[in-house]
């Protein structure tokens, strides 16, 4: 008969100080029959798909999976729902046409793409360094508050997958706020294609650095109460702790760059291990954790996005006077007072429409911090106005491959945790 | 339809359509840079739960508003088809941006040249992607065309002969010209015994 | 930097090397089809290169030119921080290179996608199919004789607006299609 004090016992041999369950336990003689018969009970291996239209795949995965009970045994990642065919369309559009197109890669973070593309022209015509350098204040002011924008869209839409529905809606307001700032900048709020191949399309407004400020406190705001929410919770750190860890040297070998590397323990970031742009006038740190799971990568991305604000702030008061193009007619447009009022400026304006910008034949990598990773553009140029080649190098492609891996082994429920910290954007793994 | 039938029935009918286009349930068929704007239409600044569209059923079998957001790729299309199949009528369609309207500014071999290519629209929302006053612009505009029960596949009130006329132009074909439509071996028996 | 690691992959595979160049801060080496394999290799296993990440895998098609094919690798060392770009001629007739996964897990996916949208077959993948078309498209989209309005549907619905025949009319005539 049991009696209070081994109940227990029993319990106490059951669960640890954790209050997770111990190892072995011992069981009565028919407790023991019956978990013997339990095992030899045979099971068939299920397939279940999951996707393509799945609200937790981020729309356009479809993983396909092999279980048994809750364990998954095996998987097969299908992407490629999503491919819009962006390197057939570039091979058909001038060079200043492939903004839209590249903005529409990363669409949460479109300004880091676009800023991309724009150096990696800009390294084939030569002429990095005759951006103005207020033209780079700009595009880093504006690429780090679209990181900030990726990183919260990533963090809560991976919270609301959780059940954490009220960090979703604080994110999406202060996704609000910041998506606010760059339409003031370019008139669009997600697809900006603001920048231009020299510089950027315009200058800042009157009123955008005390905006700005304003703007970057309630942002500040929100991610803080996002945090508290959830960084004591026990049902969040149960399902991020210790799920999804994956190696640094698996992680290398997978390609994997940006927040997923460096929550592995790799400080690769390209801002900081190759400083493009003016990023070497700021003072951040590259941010990195331990383990490799999802909670590591959701650390990474809280601290990330703090060290973007602070990125942001540092650049509106290093931000230099002067130009926002390029002052070269074969490349930039010249500005509508010149293009009504003499005849070199209209000149200008039609070749460049009509013909598009005449890059020299050749070839070039430039890359990018983009918010998953190392996002670099390789293009290819056979001098005409369009390019031969325009291949992006995305960094959610490699990600999401390594995904299989992170989810045979585990359950069901952890699959949506672990697609929700890896941060496939459909628009750029499938291009 | 509405034109020759009596006064109960359709003032019922406009009772009915005024409940239906208040409680929309909808099913974000979300694939792109759309969900974004779908997002923010969803919260709370913009708020879609103010026209009642509120819950999103991640099921088709609960929903009655499919919100097609963002580029449907070849690849997409039977997907889609499918979950539009699995829904129950009444169902309305809106085609949330440019992509899933016309195929957007993807003319290639990949991108399907709109959704209305496999399933019927009811109603086109523009923009790349739109803003989210444009969504919900379009959502009263679908509104507005609930009420006057102009819906593809609005089913009258004991008219359910409606149904199979107004569907079955719709039913797609395979690539080979096949009907994609169940066969009679394929459909599930009247009496729910599978085995 | 990058130029030193040049210097020593062609140091130490000199017949593997058909030609360096480096243009615009960027390193390149073309390589003997042959023997990508042994260099990739090297570039991963030497301690002075340490190439242990490979960036991306992609191909150029130029059509015209034999060999047609152009396979470029991108690799990149976290210790040296130097990068180096390979490259290897493909011909037509056989379009087949070594697979590269048994260094690089990154090569799987990046390998599936040069053989889904260019053709390029890579020997020792294990599970060589495509990946960002469906199985039932025929041809490598990205090829450069591809039609950019190639569509191959896979459902229609029998009252759809035909717009292929429609778009590619269109384009025909309007100005973006006339190339110079």
């Amino acid at each position: 008969m049991a009696t209070k004090s081994s109940i227990a016992e029993t319990l106490a041999q059951t669960y640890d100080a954790k209050g997770r369950q111990a190892g072995e336990i011992a069981l009565s003689p028919s407790m023991q029959a019956f978990a013997d018969l339990a095992e030899r009970l045979p099971t068939d291996e299920v397939i279940v798909n999951m996707g393509p239209s799945h609200p937790a795949m981020h729309g356009t995965v479809r993983v396909v999976l092999r279980i048994d009970g809750e364990t998954i045994t095996d998987a097969d990642v299908q992407v490629g729902y999503l491919h819009r065919g962006f390197e057939k369309e570039c091979e058909s559009s001038a060079w200043q046409q492939i903004f839209p197109y590249v903005d529409r890669l990363n669409y949460v973070s479109p300004m880091l793409n676009n800023t991309g593309f724009a150096m990696a022209v800009e390294k084939l015509l030569g002429i990095g360094s005759q951006v103005p350098e207020r033209a780079e204040y700009i595009r880093v002011i504006a690429g780090e508050l679209a990181r900030v924008a990726d990183h919260l869209t990533c963090v809560t839409a991976s919270l609301a997958e959780l059940g954490g529905l009220t960090a979703f809606f604080y994110g999406n307001r202060a996704r609000e706020h910041i998506w606010e700032l760059l339409e003031d900048l370019s008139g669009a709020r997600l697809t900006h294609s603001y920048a231009r191949i020299g510089g950027v399309a315009w200058d800042l407004t009157a009123d955008f650095e005390d905006k700005t400020k304003d703007k970057v406190a309630k942002v500040r705001g929100f991610i803080s109460d996002i945090r508290k929410l959830v960084e004591r919770n026990r049902i969040f750190l149960d399902r991020m702790e210790g799920i999804g860890a994956i190696s640094a040297d698996d992680a290398i070998s997978y390609g994997m760059t940006g927040p997923c590397l460096r929550a592995t323990g790799v400080d690769y970031d390209v801002r900081r291990a190759h400083p493009y742009s003016v990023y070497d006038h700021f003072d951040f740190d590259v941010v990195v954790a331990d383990g490799g799971d999802n909670l590591a990568r959701y650390l990474v991305r809280m601290e990330e996005m703090e060290q973007s604000l602070q990125i942001v702030e540092q650049a509106l008061v290093q931000i230099p006077p002067g130009a926002v193009i390029i002052d070269d007619p074969i490349i930039a447009l010249p500005s509508k007072r010149e293009v009504y009022n003499s005849i070199e400026g209209m000149i200008a304006h039609f070749k460049l429409i009509m013909d598009g910008i005449r890059v020299p034949p050749g070839e070039a990598y430039a890359y990018t911090e983009g918010g998953n990773g190392e996002l670099g553009f390789y293009v290819v140029s056979d001098g005409t106005g369009r390019p031969y080649k325009c291949r992006c190098r995305p960094p959610s492609f490699y990600t999401t491959a390594a995904m299989r891996q992170l989810i045979v082994g585990a359950n069901i429920a952890d699959v949506v945790p672990i697609f929700g910290s890896l941060n496939m954007i459909g628009g750029e793994c499938d291009r | 339809m509405t034109d020759n039938a009596g006064y109960v029935p359709t003032n019922l009918q406009a009772a009915v359509n005024w409940a239906q286009k208040y409680s929309l349930f909808t099913y974000p068929f979300a694939t792109a840079c759309c969900a974004m704007e779908f997002m923010s239409t969803m919260g709370g600044r913009y708020d879609i739960a103010r026209f009642g569209a509120e819950f999103p059923r991640f099921t088709p079998r609960q929903a009655d508003l499919l919100l097609v957001v963002g580029t449907i790729t070849e690849r997409q299309a039977p997907i889609l088809r499918r979950v539009y199949d699995q829904m129950v009528e009444p169902k309305w369609v809106m085609a949330f941006g440019v992509c899933a309207s016309t195929g957007g500014f993807y003319q290639n071999y990949t991108v399907m040249p709109g959704c209305d290519q496999v399933i019927p629209v009811d109603i086109y929302v523009p923009g790349c992607p739109p803003r989210p006053e444009q969504v919900l612009d379009g959502l009263m505009a679908l509104q507005r065309r609930i009420q006057d029960h102009r819906g593809h596949a609005q089913v009258e009130l004991g008219n359910t002969a409606q149904i199979s006329m107004k569907d079955r132009r719709h039913l797609p074909v395979h690539q080979d010209g096949t009907s994609m439509g169940l066969s009679k071996d394929e459909r599930m028996p009247k009496d729910g015994k599978v085995l | 930097m990058s130029k030193r690691a040049l210097d020593i992959v062609a140091g130490k595979a000199p017949e593997a090397i058909l030609e360096t160049a480096s243009y615009l801060g960027d390193e390149m080496a073309l390589v003997e089809r042959s023997r990508i394999l042994e260099v990739l290799q090297l570039c991963k296993d030497d301690p002075e290169l340490d190439f242990r990440m490979l960036t991306d895998l992609t191909v150029v098609d130029w059509l015209g030119t034999d060999p047609r094919f152009e396979v470029v690798y991108l690799l990149y060392s976290l210790q040296h921080k130097h990068r180096l770009r390979l490259k290897v001629a493909v011909p037509e007739d056989d379009p087949v290179i070594d697979s590269a996964t048994s260094l690089w897990m990154a090569a799987n996916w990046a390998e599936r996608e040069a053989w889904d949208l260019y053709g390029i077959k890579f020997r020792g993948h294990p599970d060589l199919r495509r990946i960002l078309m469906y199985d039932e498209f025929v041809g490598h989209p990205l090829r450069k004789d591809y039609p950019q309005n190639g569509r191959q549907p896979l459902l229609r619905r029998p009252d759809a607006t035909p717009t292929d025949d429609e778009t590619t009319r269109l384009l025909e005539t309007s100005h973006d299609r006339r190339v110079e």
